[in-house]
């Protein structure tokens, strides 16, 4: 059971007050892309064993998305954020080093 | 002209550990917009008193207004007065980007009072009920078994909850089966 904290209204919920939407920090592919960039954006997605970074929707709150990076083994999470960035911030990136030193996920580390 | 009834007209449980009660109807205004803006603080005030903090909720007398998420706000108002209130709404926030819309029919109110009910509620949803965690004042959005509910405390064990009316007898069934006789926990 994951504990999510939402940046948006501040609560510290359980997982099934949020609802999962995928991976995070897609590019959204479209018009003007070529054929494997859309094929990159529709079906590519990270498997990992350990840090990831996922969308959530907090759902049965105050229905506003966010960002969640957080590791697939241990279930441990490493910090939220908000949903309107291109990469995560910086203090998510230096909570992840503390806990799992060298991680890298697509191009961050 | 027809007249306007709550989801289960007044239905009320009181053979367990905490008192159940449909609240009736209640005027209900969800109010979106940004919430720093000086226009729509004023136009809160005017019927809540005061703007909430997030996850709080404001109360004066029969009226309210409770911080729904950051853009969001729940009015609420005698059934009677809601048309007006909107009305009012709309001439004060001209000109600002913002929603006032009336949802006051398609919410259920109920009340779960007694020396119990913190456990009740605590047998619901997925929120720390004990009186260190959850107090007089705060507003929490959460869903109390399948489906979504809001919920405050009146004053010290008596909570109010709204959910949507469809889900009304739904709501009242769980809140009553939480609540029958013998079913005390003495967790909290």
């Amino acid at each position: 059971m994951l504990i999510l904290e939402c940046p948006c209204c501040g609560v510290s919920g359980e997982e099934t007050e949020f609802h999962a939407g995928g991976e995070a920090h897609l590019k959204r592919h479209s018009v003007g892309s070529t054929d494997d960039q859309f094929e990159e954006y529709l079906f590519m997605r990270e498997n990992p064993h350990g840090v990831h970074f996922e969308r959530w929707r907090h759902n049965n709150g105050c229905g506003k998305w966010f960002h969640a990076a957080r590791c697939t083994t241990t279930l441990e999470v490493f910090g939220t954020y908000c949903a309107q960035t291109y990469e995560p911030p910086k203090e998510i990136k230096d909570a992840i080093s503390a806990r799992r030193p060298g991680w890298s996920w697509r191009n961050f580390s | 002209m027809f007249e306007a009834v709550s989801a289960l007209q007044g239905a009320s449980f009181n053979a367990g550990i905490a008192e159940v009660r449909e609240l009736g109807l209640r005027g209900m205004i969800t109010l979106r917009g940004d919430l720093t803006d000086k226009k729509l603080i004023k136009a809160v005030k005017g019927i809540a008193g005061r703007i909430p903090e997030p996850r709080t909720v404001a109360l004066k007398d029969d009226d309210g207004a409770a911080w729904m998420s950051p853009d969001e706000l729940l009015l609420m108002v005698p059934h009677a007065d809601v048309l007006s209130t909107i009305e009012t709404l709309n001439a004060s926030l001209k000109g600002t980007h913002f929603l006032a819309a009336n949802v006051s029919d398609a919410r259920a109110v109920f009340e779960v009072f007694g020396p119990h009910a913190r456990e009740v509620m605590a047998k619901l949803a997925p929120v720390d009920f004990s009186p260190d965690a959850f107090k007089m004042g705060m507003f929490r959005r959460s869903r109390l078994a399948q489906v979504p509910a809001a919920f405050w405390m009146n004053e010290e064990d008596a909570f109010t909850v709204v959910c949507f009316r469809s889900v009304a007898e739904y709501m009242f069934d769980l809140l009553s089966i939480a609540a029958q006789a013998g079913s005390e926990v003495d967790a909290l």
